[in-house]
């Protein structure tokens, strides 16, 4: 793997993007050491500006530490966009596989639902299916699957099209080999690496799906999140302008970098792209 | 052609530069090539012996800045084309010095139309009012022979076939009567028949223009049927130059003596004894591509192609029967059927008294170890991401062998089809093409098979290897008596590898026998036109080996 690193390690933005991305999982990681208490918990004054009054990013209206919030806010966000961005890929490959792999009627009736939930607006939808379930973490997870797979299962079935007739996997068939042997051990492997790029792309969007759903009051309303601090933030913009500015740096931050790792990772893996320095 | 006049185009010492961390420092290493006026110069190599460079770097084409003319000249009139600016550059592109290249179809514009695209000539390097640039484009495909050229002017390159494409490159490239016209294999990509035509056309063309024609090929076939002077090139330098007779009948240097050597000759090896067993029978195959409905059923109805029509031949034990055909004449879609990679819609595919056609894919299974196929392309045949061992083994594995003895058989095939033992852990991109040739054979190989079907084998690759290949399966053949299908479209391959002959043209098999017969003696106007069409029919290769 000496040669994927140092591919993806000639991207300087990528390597920035990586270490941003280590900052914040480490946060994520240590928020219940550094902030034990819950963050939703009245910590102190209200509206106390950055510095004063023991909190390092100022408090809000009701005194709540938006330190606090932004560190567990960070767990939230990498969960959420992680685990939907998992369902997503998953609900996408075995789509995408079944309609390029066999073709025809099979190809048809996923593809023509596939684009049906593609003509639906992404965040309208998922602010419907969320409304729909009810507000917890686990609707928020499903809608942003649901929303995401069809860009996957396209990508897929692109990939499978122009692999199910090359002739490595002919040679496959004329030894006798079982379609899903084929397409699990010999098809699947060569197209991880549109795969992983487009499922590295895909936790940023998923982040900012959550934000944008707790943002209107559609996250769960027992866990912290960045949107739901820059939502209840909003009405005091111009008397207490770090509630929204800090999650709103950390929203931006995270976004950026997923995305810089992203591009790296497609440099650094996709072989048409490698000749070009 | 006399040599004391100046030469058109002299490239002295040139040696192209690779980036660094290449296989090798110079992808041109040296050269010194002369071209005279009204001379065909043909530069013949493998792949990677720096022809195609060579030819880029006169028309300043190479792929800057990682790879660019290191030391040397190209001496073209007053100018130095290694040092010339990219301005006058331009004005010697396509009016004093043309190329036509391999693949016409990615060389033209695929969204204009052939008028424009010649037009585009005129109007950059011609004052000329319209209309007579429309008649003067006219008249360039008239010259080079297109039927209807005003419909032609209005024509996209994708209506246009392969040949007719061709054609009208090589009018663009003309349009301006260019001192000297570089072609990059030209026909390769092309089909035999419209090989010859075009191979014609050139040189007419050539006499009547007087132009210097630096062709770049890799067929000792083409150059005999067109070069006045021959230039030979390894590896980045040229081995040896000569007068075509000089070069293809008496060749001085070791490495042209190899390559000729390697051609296979188009006079049918001895005939041997036939068997009585019949291993495979195909009866009244057919195959149609198309007529289904998109959307459904309720799209618009696919166009129907009858790939395959009423093909019908047996194979006996120990026996190779070649399919030979042009692109499009459904030669691989019968490999295909009898593989039953492809489900044929009526006939019987007859092996030990079992009709595989019906079987459906359980049933089938059994019987795949029995027919086993090699395919063309040597790096689309192998998973990338699979070990050599793996890819050779998984057969035998699938087929409940136990992992040991499928190890240890697996090794002993690496041992038959020449390679090293050491494979057994490596990736394919660590081969060469002709080692993943082989490496496909003893895919092939592992299940014991009665019927080797092997879809244009060693049309991927360069003539030594190719010789080489062709060699080992003769061995196989003879060692495991298996009985082998060959499709190809070379009939020099052909001459060498089969005992007996089908012809294909559009679906249908319109002659069959033995080799050494449908050679002598032709019966169908199709197979005479093929023969006929072969490059370099009228020099034999054995000869110019017994006279070195």
């Amino acid at each position: 793997m000496t040669g994927f690193w140092g591919r993806f390690a000639r991207n300087r933005q990528a390597v920035l993007g990586l270490g941003i991305l280590a900052v914040v999982g480490l946060i994520a990681a240590t928020a219940h050491l550094f902030f034990p208490e819950d963050p939703f918990s009245l910590a102190g004054r209200s509206m106390s500006p950055p510095g004063a009054n023991g909190f390092l990013l100022g408090s809000d209206s009701l005194g709540r530490d938006v330190a606090a919030g932004i560190a567990h806010g960070a767990k939230t966000s990498l969960l959420i966009g992680l685990v939907a961005t998992i369902v997503a890929v998953c609900i996408g490959v075995i789509m995408g596989a079944l309609a390029g792999y066999y073709g025809g009627w099979i190809d048809d009736v996923l593809m023509r639902t596939t684009e049906m939930f593609q003509t639906i607006p992404s965040f309208i939808f998922a602010i419907l299916l969320v409304a729909i379930m009810k507000p917890s973490i686990e609707s928020i997870i499903i809608a942003i699957a649901v929303v995401s797979w069809p860009a996957v299962a396209r990508l897929v079935r692109g990939e499978f099209l122009s692999l199910r007739n090359r002739e490595f996997v002919q040679a496959c068939h004329t030894v006798g080999m079982s379609d899903v042997r084929i397409m699990l051990g010999e098809i699947l492997p060569n197209c991880l690496s549109p795969i992983i790029v487009i499922g590295s792309l895909m936790v940023a969007t998923a982040i900012l799906i959550e934000s944008g759903l707790a943002f209107l009051g559609l996250g769960d309303p027992n866990i912290m999140s960045w949107g739901f601090q820059i939502g209840a933030g909003r009405t005091l913009l111009r008397s207490a302008w770090w509630v929204c500015t800090f999650p709103g740096i950390a929203i931006l931050l995270t976004v950026l970098a997923i995305n810089l790792v992203g591009e790296g990772l497609n440099d650094a893996l996709n072989p048409r792209l490698r000749e070009r320095s | 052609m006399t040599q004391s006049q100046n030469p058109l185009l002299d490239i002295c010492n040139l040696h192209v530069a690779l980036p660094a961390g290449s296989q090798r420092e110079f992808a041109v290493q040296d050269a010194s090539i002369r071209l005279h006026k009204n001379e065909i110069l043909c530069v013949v190599g493998e792949s990677g012996s720096g022809k195609s460079l060579t030819a880029r770097a006169v028309m300043g084409l190479l792929p800057k800045p990682h790879v660019r003319v290191a030391k040397g000249q190209i001496l073209f009139g007053g100018d130095d084309l290694a040092k010339v600016s990219d301005v006058r550059m331009r004005e010697i592109r396509g009016s004093e010095i043309s190329m036509i290249f391999q693949e016409p179809m990615t060389a033209l514009n695929p969204v204009m139309t052939i008028g424009r695209q010649i037009d585009e000539v005129f109007r950059f390097h011609r004052a000329m009012v319209a209309r007579d640039r429309r008649e003067k484009a006219i008249q360039l495909l008239d010259d080079v022979q297109l039927p209807d050229p005003r419909r032609i002017m209005d024509a996209h390159p994708h209506e246009l076939s392969g040949g007719q494409r061709q054609r009208a490159m090589i009018a663009m490239a003309l349009a301006l009567d260019p001192r000297i016209l570089i072609a990059d294999e030209p026909t390769t990509a092309l089909d035999v028949t419209t090989q010859a035509q075009i191979l014609k056309l050139i040189k007419d063309l050539q006499s009547s223009h007087n132009t210097g024609v630096l062709f770049i090929t890799h067929d000792f076939g083409v150059v005999a049927d067109i070069a006045d002077k021959v230039v030979v090139m390894q590896g980045g330098q040229v081995v040896e130059t000569g007068t075509a007779d000089e070069i293809l009948n008496r060749p001085q240097h070791s490495y042209t003596r190899a390559l000729i050597d390697a051609v296979p000759s188009l006079s049918p090896r001895a005939p041997r004894a036939r068997s009585d067993e019949v291993v495979l029978k195909v009866d009244h195959l057919d195959k149609v591509y198309g007529g289904g409905r998109a959307f459904f059923g309720l799209g618009r109805e696919a166009r129907k192609v009858h790939a395959v029509n009423d093909v019908s031949f047996e194979l006996r034990r120990g026996e190779t029967l070649g399919i030979v055909g042009e692109s499009g004449s459904g030669k691989s879609t019968v490999a295909r059927c009898i593989v039953r990679l492809i489900d044929a819609e009526s006939g019987t595919i007859l092996l030990e008294n079992t009709d595989l056609r019906p079987l459906g894919r359980a049933a089938l299974r059994p019987w795949r170890a029995k027919i086993q196929m090699v395919f063309q392309d040597p790096f689309a045949s192998l998973n990338p991401r699979r070990k050599v061992g793996t890819i050779i083994a998984q057969g035998m594995r699938l087929m409940g062998r136990p992992a040991e003895e499928a190890e240890s058989r697996t090794r002993e095939l690496l041992d038959i089809v020449g390679l090293d033992e050491r494979a057994f852990d490596r990736f394919p991109h660590e081969f060469s093409g002709g080692q993943r040739q082989r490496i496909g054979i003893a895919r092939a190989l592992a299940l014991d098979p009665e019927v080797l079907v092997a879809d244009e084998p060693v049309s991927a690759l360069d003539v030594s290897i190719q010789a080489q290949i062709l060699h080992l399966l003769d061995e196989i053949r003879e060692r495991m008596t298996l009985s082998m299908v060959f499709i190809t479209h070379d009939l020099r391959v052909a001459a060498q590898v089969c005992d007996r002959l089908a012809v294909m043209r559009h679906g249908k098999v319109v002659e069959a026998g033995s080799t050494g017969e449908i050679f002598a003696n032709p019966r169908h106007e199709y197979t005479r036109e093929l023969l006929g069409a072969v490059p370099g029919k009228h020099w034999d290769p054995r000869q110019a080996a017994l006279s070195a």
